[in-house]
């Protein structure tokens, strides 16, 4: 019966897209919940070379009499870890990880100081807050990405209109957003 | 192949698994039964043995395993460096962070184990953090996060302990054949010959049917975590150069490892120093053909 086998065909599309329809708006809601969390665990990361700073400060200050424009620059640069937006917050984590750099190449000049357990303890841990940070914006920057082209690309691009999922920033410093757009064009 | 894929693949391989692992004692506890005494009973016990086993290996096979392992829980400020890179590699992976844990041995060595993401390990040996700089322990410690992301761990624990209690079963049943196959010949030479040739071929057949199952998965397994952890890295160079590292060291053997574990290691405990050639039975691809890949990335 041609009409039936119609009637089946029609079923079976029914059936497929409303599958398909669940999985999509599921794996949007996956994203977007892995998202926050990526973004929590920056946060987490950030606030905890905020609280690692002033250790720092306060044990190399005697010690670094000619280089007190690092320090202020850090102290200034650090409350804006944990508040502003996400590209202050990305801005104000490139200025403190440069600043550090400078900090510790400086070190180098003061064996007291290189030696004392203290700094190398908080210089392990710093370095090692410096990562996780470097490693959570990874996954999150990844994980936008994947949202990103999923609200850009059909069909994926239906369900997005529908429930207004908007594409996420990145966690970048506006600058370095522009200088990502300039290398594209 | 996505790693999602891979990781539903590793569940339904993992159950596969158990289910295999069920038959097999079974069909040898049916046999011992027929055998010695009953074959109803045999096949009883060996069914509620099985189960056991399969339970003990899901909720405390990761630990035996570190127990036999002796493995100690990595502690600040000791071990911070080696910490926090577990805990940046998991937050890469997007992971709960795994428990570490570290062995004294002069080998350089690492593996990943446990059930799943939030029950699951990583232990290294202190010749491996001895031999490594940072950006190489990094390359290592993102192989193991990476078979603990892909739920390898699952299956590669349920192989560990499966295999070897099959192993050590089937080795139990040829001995008693060995011994008590003789004292039943004069009864009814015939029947219980051709029984006892039956479990002969069981009992060397397990464990080489295991063994294969293990070896087929493991080499793709290895490849596939060390492509997943220079993701996590971006920087293929440091497993490369770790490897290199690890294949150039005099002491291959890592004390307590035997047949049943080799697999779970990221370099083969078991190989034999400047080993290049490859065998069937080794369970890990050869280390050569991994740094090259790595290098191609």
């Amino acid at each position: 019966m041609p009409l039936g086998i119609f009637l089946w065909i029609l079923i079976v599309i029914l059936v497929i897209s409303v599958l398909w329809f669940i999985l999509t708006y599921n794996g949007f809601i996956r994203l977007r919940n892995r998202i926050e969390n990526a973004l929590s665990q920056i946060d987490v990361q950030l606030k905890r070379r905020y609280d690692l700073i002033p250790n720092l400060i306060e044990s190399v200050k005697g010690y670094m009499k000619h280089e007190r424009g690092v320090l202020t620059e850090i102290t200034k640069a650090r409350s804006s870890l944990i508040k502003g937006n996400i590209h202050e917050k990305a801005r104000a984590s490139n200025q403190i990880s440069e600043a550090l750099k400078t900090i510790f190449a400086v070190a180098e000049n003061y064996p007291n100081l290189k030696a004392s357990k203290n700094f190398m303890q908080l210089q392990e841990e710093l370095s090692g807050t410096e990562d996780k940070i470097a490693y959570s914006r990874q996954f999150y920057n990844d994980s936008v990405l994947t949202f990103n082209q999923k609200v850009q690309t059909f069909p994926s691009k239906i369900i997005a209109s529908m429930f207004s999922f908007k594409e996420k920033e990145y966690f970048e410093a506006e600058e370095e957003a522009k200088k990502a757009v300039k290398v594209k064009f | 192949m996505g790693i999602y894929e891979e990781i539903s693949l590793n569940k339904r391989k993992s159950l596969l698994l158990i289910f295999l692992f069920i038959i097999i004692i079974v069909l040898l506890g049916y046999v011992f039964g027929l055998i010695f005494f009953n074959p109803v009973v045999g096949l009883a016990i060996a069914f509620i043995i099985s189960i056991i086993f399969t339970l003990i290996s899901i909720f405390s096979g990761d630990k035996i395993i570190l127990k036999v392992m002796n493995a100690k829980e990595a502690k600040k400020p000791e071990h911070t460096r080696l910490i926090n890179i577990v805990e940046g590699l998991s937050i890469a992976a997007g992971i709960p962070v795994p428990k570490v844990y570290v062995i004294e041995e002069d080998s350089p060595n690492a593996f990943a184990t446990g059930i799943n993401h939030e029950k699951s390990s990583v232990t290294v040996t202190t010749g491996l953090l001895k031999l490594m700089n940072k950006n190489e322990l990094e390359g290592v410690i993102a192989h193991e996060i990476s078979h603990i992301k892909n739920y390898d761990i699952r299956f590669m624990l349920l192989v560990a302990t499966l295999v070897g209690i099959s192993v050590l079963i089937s080795d139990m049943i040829l001995r008693s054949l060995w011994w008590g196959g003789y004292s039943h010949r004069g009864r009814d030479s015939r029947g219980s010959i051709y029984i006892i040739v039956i479990g002969l071929v069981l009992a060397i057949l397990t464990p080489i049917i295991v063994q294969l199952i293990k070896l087929a998965v493991s080499r793709k397994r290895e490849f596939l975590a060390d492509a997943s952890g220079a993701l996590l890295t971006r920087y293929p160079k440091g497993l490369a150069d770790a490897l290199r590292k690890i294949k150039a060291d005099k002491e291959p053997m890592v004390k307590g490892a035997n047949r049943a574990m080799a697999h779970l290691f990221i370099a083969d405990p078991m190989r034999a120093v400047g080993e290049n050639v490859k065998h069937w039975f080794s369970t890990h691809p050869d280390i050569n053909a991994r740094i090259r890949r790595l290098e191609n990335m």
